[in-house]
């Protein structure tokens, strides 16, 4: 599993605030190979975005990280901000929840899209600029050399996420964390978007890091889950295994939690689509 | 026999400076009885929510007409609300901002009870333990308690009030997907306990469905398709229906992409 490009998280552990301050990770050992998907699930609060976070070196200043975050052979815990930039936007790319707010609300998107690519590269506006139209259009945004010079207000919020993911592949990177990315989306539009990352992952060879709350993302897209409470991994394995047989009562409580337990959609309904989908306690209640 | 609350034609449009009008709502008719779930299920834009605030009196309707216990809603303006349209209430989406950050959740609760024509029927503890909360928390503000918890409280605000009719404009989609069906069944519960009808606007049909006896499917401004929960979601008849059930990810672990 190690050597193959992919993240290698080790004993991460994450405390927050002064003195001994608040532990948030206690410890987390987690591989993120290439061509996959690995999913970090659980609650608000569980610590899966501060693994992210730590992984890019975003961790609040007052936070003091230790083990291994290993990248290519090179831990990226001990490196200076100096040279981790060489890494964070370059070799490893995020995409966050918000794409309203992690979109610069006042530069055109041909500007955020090519910034960080010039800057990593060292390319010329010309050729960043095409960079930019081939990501574009790998995203399938429509009209690629008109949405260079359009605003983020001018998009959907399906089409934003879209020009964010276009922005994160500009430098080819490796590793790509996504954290919520289709949270604030409408289904129809998240189910593209899934489609899209799915697609990206096995024709890039990507390693991404897919952290969300919601299993039904987890089950379409992640290869493996892990499932986080309080700063530890409770759970890791499998998506099948996971999700059908989890091991973690914690695991099963989020599983028995969901509304609609069979899954059946309207295009088909699972092998074993049961269809009372009414929650315990649901009923005899009127 | 008029039913409790009455949608006939509604039409409702925006003004967008310079750039005309924008018909948010086009058309539509409902109709919700005491003791059932109406479940309003769409995508972001697709009028909802200004349904919502048209029951409400909060938004001008053009054209067609809400009836409430058979008298029209008034639009809320900067006077008092009217008695009648107080026996409308409603949940929102963010509990944090519904909720008043600097008095405690008791005295937030008790606002509801002053306008309850049965001033018998609850007292703050009677609410607080409805919603399954501790009645020591009536002396917490908001934000001493997690999003879950302010949710409730912001439900129990709502009941305090006795209302006929109980809105809850997506209140559960800030909410932990643990919490989620939790919430929704409270709310569910709580508010045909009282004997009032719920209109339940939410943008997951999955949720929806085990909350809601009818639901009305919204897309553009317009009802698509409306009729039982179960039969929505077993036999969808419009198309847009069918995309959107298609498109909810299953949790069956086979790593199926949603949609076609």
């Amino acid at each position: 599993m190690t050597g193959d490009g992919g993240l290698h998280i080790r004993s991460l552990r994450v405390v927050i605030g002064r003195d001994a301050g608040t532990t948030i990770l206690h410890g987390i050992d987690l591989d993120v190979p290439r061509g996959q998907v690995t999913g970090l699930a659980g609650e608000s609060g569980s610590g899966k975005t501060i693994t992210g976070m730590s992984v890019m070196g975003l961790l609040p200043t007052t936070a003091r990280a230790s083990g291994q975050i290993l990248f290519e052979g090179t831990d990226l815990l001990t490196l200076s901000a100096r040279q981790l930039n060489a890494y964070r936007g370059a070799r490893i790319a995020m995409v966050f929840q918000d794409p309203t707010a992690s979109l610069h609300p006042m530069l055109s998107i041909g500007g955020q899209l090519t910034d960080h690519y010039r800057s990593h590269t060292g390319a010329s506006k010309r050729e960043a600029k095409d960079r930019a139209v081939e990501m574009l259009t790998k995203v399938q945004v429509p009209e690629p050399e008109i949405a260079l010079h359009k605003y983020p207000h001018q998009f959907s919020g399906g089409q934003l996420q879209r020009v964010a993911i276009a922005g994160a592949l500009m430098c080819g990177p490796s590793v790509l964390i996504a954290d919520e990315p289709t949270t604030a989306l409408d289904v129809t539009v998240q189910a593209e978007l899934l489609r899209l990352l799915r697609g990206l992952c096995d024709d890039l060879g990507l390693a991404v890091l897919l952290i969300t709350h919601d299993l039904g993302v987890m089950s379409s897209l992640a290869d493996r889950i892990a499932v986080m409470k309080d700063g530890r991994i409770v759970e890791l394995g499998d998506r099948y295994q996971v999700i059908t047989a989890p091991q973690d009562p914690y695991t099963r409580s989020l599983i028995d939690a969901l509304p609609a337990a069979d899954g059946a959609s309207a295009g088909g309904r699972c092998a074993d689509g049961a269809d009372a989908a009414r929650l315990p306690g649901s009923e005899g209640s009127v | 026999m008029n039913a409790l609350l009455e949608l006939n034609d509604v039409h409702v449009s925006y003004r967008q400076p310079g750039r005309g009008r924008l018909s948010a709502v086009q058309g539509v008719s409902l109709s919700l009885d005491g003791g059932r779930v109406l479940g309003l299920v769409g995508e972001s834009g697709c009028g909802k929510s200004t349904i919502a605030k048209a029951v409400c009196g909060l938004v001008p309707v053009d054209a067609g007409t809400i009836t409430f216990r058979g008298e029209p809603i008034r639009r809320l303006g900067l006077r008092r609300r009217d008695p009648h349209a107080m026996r409308i209430q409603m949940v929102f989406q963010n509990p944090y901002a519904s909720l008043n950050p600097r008095r405690t959740v008791g005295r937030q609760i008790e606002d509801g009870l002053r306008v309850n024509p049965d001033q018998s029927a609850w007292t703050v503890a009677d609410l607080l333990t409805g919603v399954e909360l501790e009645p020591s928390w009536a002396a917490r503000y908001p934000h001493q308690l997690s999003g879950g918890q302010r949710q409730r409280i912001a439900i129990a605000r709502a009941l305090a009030a006795g209302p006929d009719v109980l809105i809850g404009d997506e209140p559960i989609a800030s909410l932990d997907a643990s919490l989620q069906a939790t919430i929704a069944q409270l709310m569910r519960r709580l508010a045909l306990a009282s004997g009032a009808g719920l209109l339940f606007i939410s943008h997951d049909l999955s949720v929806v469905r085990v909350v809601a006896d009818d639901v009305a499917v919204m897309s553009a401004g317009r009802i698509v398709e409306a009729g039982p929960v179960d039969r929505v979601w077993a036999q969808p008849q419009a198309e847009y229906t069918r995309r959107l059930l298609a498109a909810i990810p299953a949790v069956d672990g086979l790593g199926r992409l949603p949609g076609s």
